[in-house]
């Protein structure tokens, strides 16, 4: 049996009896990285004092101490995590060199449960992308298929839980950067509802949207980190003080009699046939096994995309203004004046898409075009969520593909307009702020497919239940 | 020129100077096509039927206690800066 290939929950029990240690898996997890990441690149950094930190934990275990939910286990985190003296790049130029100084929240709180940040993770540039070709430090491969993109923005932590480089990862999830990645490397990945989980130490793309969640091998070790992640946080006024409750005690239960809804306008034309079909032999399974499936309507499915690329990008424009050479990061050596400083400061720290997408946000924020396009995206947005008010009426949960389609390989979508509209199944849940989970539902031509389950507003719960029972019943057949 | 005229060159131009962006010309190009290619795409907004909703989430304040508190000390925090003196962050010449 080999060590990396537990999954999370496994791997905490062997170091709870003794039978390995933290030192000696952290020191595993870094040579695996150092041998075979050179390839799938899903690490920018990885951790000088991890062993250091896994030693400390041995010692707690020696003592007969506490030592956290997590205690000894290699975590990676996206790079767009502030973790305290580790490079904080969101794979951007701009940020070459900065060191936060200061842990996000997330960070505080798995360490406090004894984790080992093993390293910080690729991604595409400020998390504006769905392949993490837009990463200034080059490209993650797919584990699954190293011709293929790994999806994005979280692709790095994706294909570093896929490629048992880690044993959980952190991502953040704007427009579907947690679920997609997941689905293309055959992972479990959460995207918490807005306000469940602080964003203090995630460097912002859309405030509005954002959420940070766990990428994880199967659904228990998405709920043990979730357990972890979840709460309120005086430093992050958009979280929620509800109650967290045990994740874990949703595992494994009779899902029998739920409402499953099944949106038409999620099995379109223009999907994946391989993506729909396996999809559909799911959703048969689950009605084989007592839950109620039913067809609904989300009739405004089809603007999400635009209503995200208005909202985003006007956020996005104003969240990055702060990257000006001024406090943090990369300053132009080519300039005179203020000015130039902090013009071509930008024009050289940012790549292609983040300058795309601050020029687009400017666009719709301008004197002029605000009211037609931003306000507009606003009042599209509200139909949006009444959708999923009206659909949960009648449903628990709705199931999606996460993905219209396979893993994609490199340079497939050098077109913009094509590679945003890879997220169309994923946006519009950011858009109404609800919680979902993509978890594995098979491969189709040896690639993975995805299937997504949104519940409405924290009921995360509800999600683990679901996801555990399609889990269990794939596992069986 | 391009076909469509929902930008020109000399908008990518206003927008990077508001933005605070120089760009080549080779970018001003690539921006012109395919910003006029997303703004069309998103332009069908335009079309669907919305009331006057933006105000319908409830949006509550969130308040704290006015205390002062320790916070990350000011030599730490300016670490990181490309140009600093003494405990300042070091610009240009503003005025």
């Amino acid at each position: 049996m080999d060590i990396l290939n537990l999954k999370l929950w496994e791997l905490k029990t062997l170091i709870e009896r003794k039978e390995i240690s933290s030192v000696e898996i952290t020191e595993k997890v870094i040579s695996e990285i150092e041998n075979r990441d050179k390839e799938i690149h899903s690490y920018l950094s990885v951790n000088p004092c991890a062993v250091k930190e896994a030693e400390e934990i041995d010692k707690k275990i020696t003592r007969g101490e506490h030592i956290g939910l997590l205690g000894g286990i290699p975590v990676a985190i996206k790079d767009n995590i502030c973790v305290k003296e580790m490079p904080a790049t969101c794979a951007s130029k701009i940020l070459e060199g900065f060191f936060p100084p200061y842990n996000a929240t997330v960070i505080d709180k798995i360490k406090n449960q004894g984790a080992i940040i093993i390293g910080k993770t690729n991604m595409d540039e400020f998390a504006f992308g769905s392949s993490t070709e837009n990463s200034s430090f080059g490209p993650t491969k797919n584990p699954i298929d190293l011709q293929r993109v790994p999806g994005g923005s979280s692709g790095g932590s994706a294909a570093a839980v896929s490629a048992n480089l880690c044993f959980a990862a952190l991502g953040s999830d704007t427009g579907g950067s947690i679920r997609q990645p997941a689905s293309f490397c055959g992972v479990v990945g959460l995207k918490p509802t807005y306000g469940r989980v602080s964003r203090y130490g995630l460097i912002a793309f859309a405030s509005s949207l954002d959420q940070i969640g766990p990428i994880t091998k199967d659904v228990r070790d998405t709920a043990i980190m979730m357990n972890v992640i979840c709460g309120r946080d005086e430093n992050d006024s958009t979280s929620v003080d509800i109650t967290v409750p045990d994740y874990t005690g949703f595992l494994n239960r009779e899902a029998k009699g739920l409402k499953i809804g099944i949106p038409d306008e999620y099995f379109i034309e223009g999907i994946d046939r391989g993506v729909k079909d396996k999809i559909i032999e799911v959703v048969e399974k689950m009605e084989d096994t007592g839950m109620v499936v039913k067809k609904i309507s989300l009739p405004h499915t089809r603007y999400g995309i635009a209503v995200y690329y208005i909202l985003g990008t006007a956020e996005a424009s104003s969240n990055l203004a702060r990257f000006d050479g001024v406090r943090y990061g990369y300053r132009t050596n080519d300039y005179m004046d203020l000015y130039q400083m902090y013009a071509n400061t930008r024009e050289e720290g940012f790549g292609k898409e983040v300058k795309r997408r601050i020029i687009l946000g400017t666009f719709v924020l301008s004197s002029g075009y605000y009211e037609a396009y931003y306000l507009k995206a606003q009042r599209v947005c509200s139909l949006i969520k009444k959708d999923f008010t009206e659909a949960f009426k009648e449903v628990d949960v709705i199931i999606t593909p996460t993905s219209p389609e396979l893993p994609f390989k490199f340079g497939e979508k050098a077109e913009p307009l094509k590679m945003y509209l890879s997220d169309i199944f994923t946006v519009n849940v950011n858009l109404a702020g609800l919680p979902a989970i993509s978890i594995p539902a098979g491969f189709v031509d040896n690639l993975p497919v995805g299937l997504q389950i949104i519940a409405p507003h924290f009921r995360e719960d509800r999600l683990i239940e679901v996801a555990s029972f399609i889990e269990n019943c794939i596992k069986g057949a | 020129m391009e076909k469509n005229n929902l930008i020109k060159k000399e908008d990518v131009e206003y927008l990077a100077n508001l933005a605070r962006i120089s760009l080549t010309e080779d970018e001003k190009e690539d921006l012109v096509k395919e910003l006029g290619k997303i703004i069309e795409y998103v332009s069908q907004l335009s079309k669907v039927e919305t009331k006057v909703t933006t105000g319908d989430i409830s949006i509550t304040n969130v308040f704290r206690e006015d205390k002062v508190k320790n916070s990350t000390n000011t030599e730490e925090m300016i670490s990181g800066a490309p140009d600093k003196e003494d405990n300042f962050f070091k610009v240009p010449r503003i005025i």
